[in-house]
């Protein structure tokens, strides 16, 4: 942790508040949430789904799910009619994999303009000796920024991943970073935004860890 | 660093494990859920079901098994077993599986791994290749190994991969219940000619095995079912000793 890493600009997110609780779940039909449903269900965290503008003000905090091709998963979300709405959000909301992918400015799978709520772009794996894409399988994250989404979780602890995709390394955004190939984004964080490449619910005791911090954040 | 990992399979058949288990604290060791409850908590990495049900009928108990599963654990978990159509693999996705295993289906109609990798992403599909040496060359066996095809399972390896797979899991049917190791010299060849994870199995009898396997060939995982059901190798004792042979491990 370095002075320079520390965003001034970083505001901390709203508290929930007028009588919102518990996590929404963008449902938008990009990949299946039954594990991510389970893992909370597990951990005794409150959630429901988020199908219209007018569900979100039920929660106070939401996450952003998705597997699969993220140019597919943008076309749906925006299908849904919810894109305004989601940049808008003041309060928590995590993207987790493909979710997270959608936060940022642009991806090469589909060549497609994604959120824009991170001015970082999510790009392909290059083919390198060595190094198999998919990246699969459990990988160290290291956060770089003091932020209560990794409270109680040690530095390099162990993730789930598997993505053949990945969101660049930026020292503004990236809360912690994994190496594979090069240093990448295994997080980002944003004023209330955030966003894992890795798959919290799939990730073990630290995963639950994560997701029992994002509740409280 | 990525690390190396360690893979229990099980075997299921009409929604209960059959092979043998000696856990001292299982309560109910034909339960796949306590089991691999059990495992998930003694560090397995991921988790492989193997169905071998044998009716239509009796697969149905299989999608509740998963969603019990999905429901307990909190490690990735592949279903394998009787895979032939998208339908399949849907129901199984939307219970919770990770990954789906295909192998004869794939080489019957190898069309399959285009569709599934289409429909769910080439993350989803590992297709499980038995291989056996006739002659002096590999060949894809079916069937458990007992019925030989006239594909080369290099060949085969990269087809698939060249179709969609996103993970390759082969098992070689002459070290398989030998207990002598695993196949180092055909894992090097064929983990050398895909660029997608390899995962070892057939063989396994020791700890050294699991060393060897890592530090002779550069294979992403190694599966085994016996030696960690007997509770012959215990999990974390075999994570302790890669670790001291400079193999990276989850902790």
């Amino acid at each position: 942790m370095t002075e320079s890493n520390n965003n001034a600009n970083q505001k901390l997110p709203l508290q929930g508040a007028g009588g919102a609780s518990g996590i929404g779940i963008i449902r938008y039909g990009a990949g299946n949430i039954f594990s991510l449903t389970a893992t909370l269900e597990r951990l005794g965290i409150a959630y429901g789904m988020v199908n219209t503008e007018a569900d979100l003000d039920q929660y106070d905090r939401y996450i952003i799910p998705g597997v699969g091709h993220a140019g597919a998963a943008m076309h749906k979300l925006e299908s849904t009619g919810l894109v305004p709405a989601i940049k808008a959000l003041e309060k928590p909301t995590l993207g987790i994999c493909v979710g997270m992918q959608l936060l940022t400015s642009y991806s090469q799978e589909g060549d497609c303009n994604l959120l824009d709520l991170f001015p970082m772009k999510t790009l392909k794996f290059p083919q390198t000796d060595g190094f198999k894409v998919p990246h699969t399988g459990w990988n160290q994250v290291f956060p770089e920024k003091e932020n209560p989404l990794f409270a109680n979780i040690p530095t390099g602890s162990h993730f789930y991943f598997v993505h053949s995709y990945f969101i660049e390394y930026e020292p503004l955004f990236t809360l912690s970073s994994t190496n594979y190939i090069h240093p990448f984004s295994a997080s980002i964080w944003r004023d209330n935004f955030y966003g894992v490449q890795f798959h919290p619910e799939k990730s073990g005791a630290y995963g639950e860890q994560l997701l029992t911090n994002f509740s409280q954040i | 660093m990525l690390a190396k990992r360690i893979i229990p399979c099980l075997d299921v058949k009409d929604g209960r494990t059959v092979k043998g288990v000696n856990f001292v604290d299982l309560r109910d060791a034909g339960d796949p859920v306590e089991l691999a409850w059990n495992y998930s908590q003694q560090g397995a990495d991921e988790l492989v079901f193997l169905d071998i049900s044998a009716t239509v009928e009796k697969r149905k108990t299989l999608v509740e098994l998963v969603k019990a599963v999905a429901r307990q654990i909190n490690i990735p978990f592949t279903i394998g077993g009787g895979i032939t159509e998208i339908a399949d693999a849907d129901a199984l996705l939307n219970a919770g599986a990770d990954k789906i295993s295909i192998n004869s289906a794939a080489v019957r109609n190898p069309a399959l791994i285009d569709e599934l990798a289409k429909a769910f992403g080439v993350q989803f599909v590992i297709v499980a290749v038995d291989t056996r040496v006739m002659g002096d060359k590999n060949i894809v066996h079916l069937n458990g190994g007992r019925l030989p095809t006239e594909r080369q399972t290099l060949e085969w390896i990269l087809e698939a991969e060249s179709r969609g797979a996103g993970e390759i899991l082969l098992t070689s049917m002459d070290h398989d219940g030998t207990k002598a190791g695993f196949d180092n010299g055909f894992l090097t060849q064929v983990n050398n000619a895909v660029n997608i994870p390899v995962i070892a199995s057939g063989g396994a009898g020791s700890v050294q095995h699991f060393v060897d396997v890592f530090q002779q060939t550069n294979v992403d995982a190694a599966l085994a079912a016996s030696v960690f059901h007997y509770g012959e190798i215990l999990i974390p004792d075999l994570k302790t000793i890669l670790r001291e042979n400079n193999i990276e491990v989850r902790v």
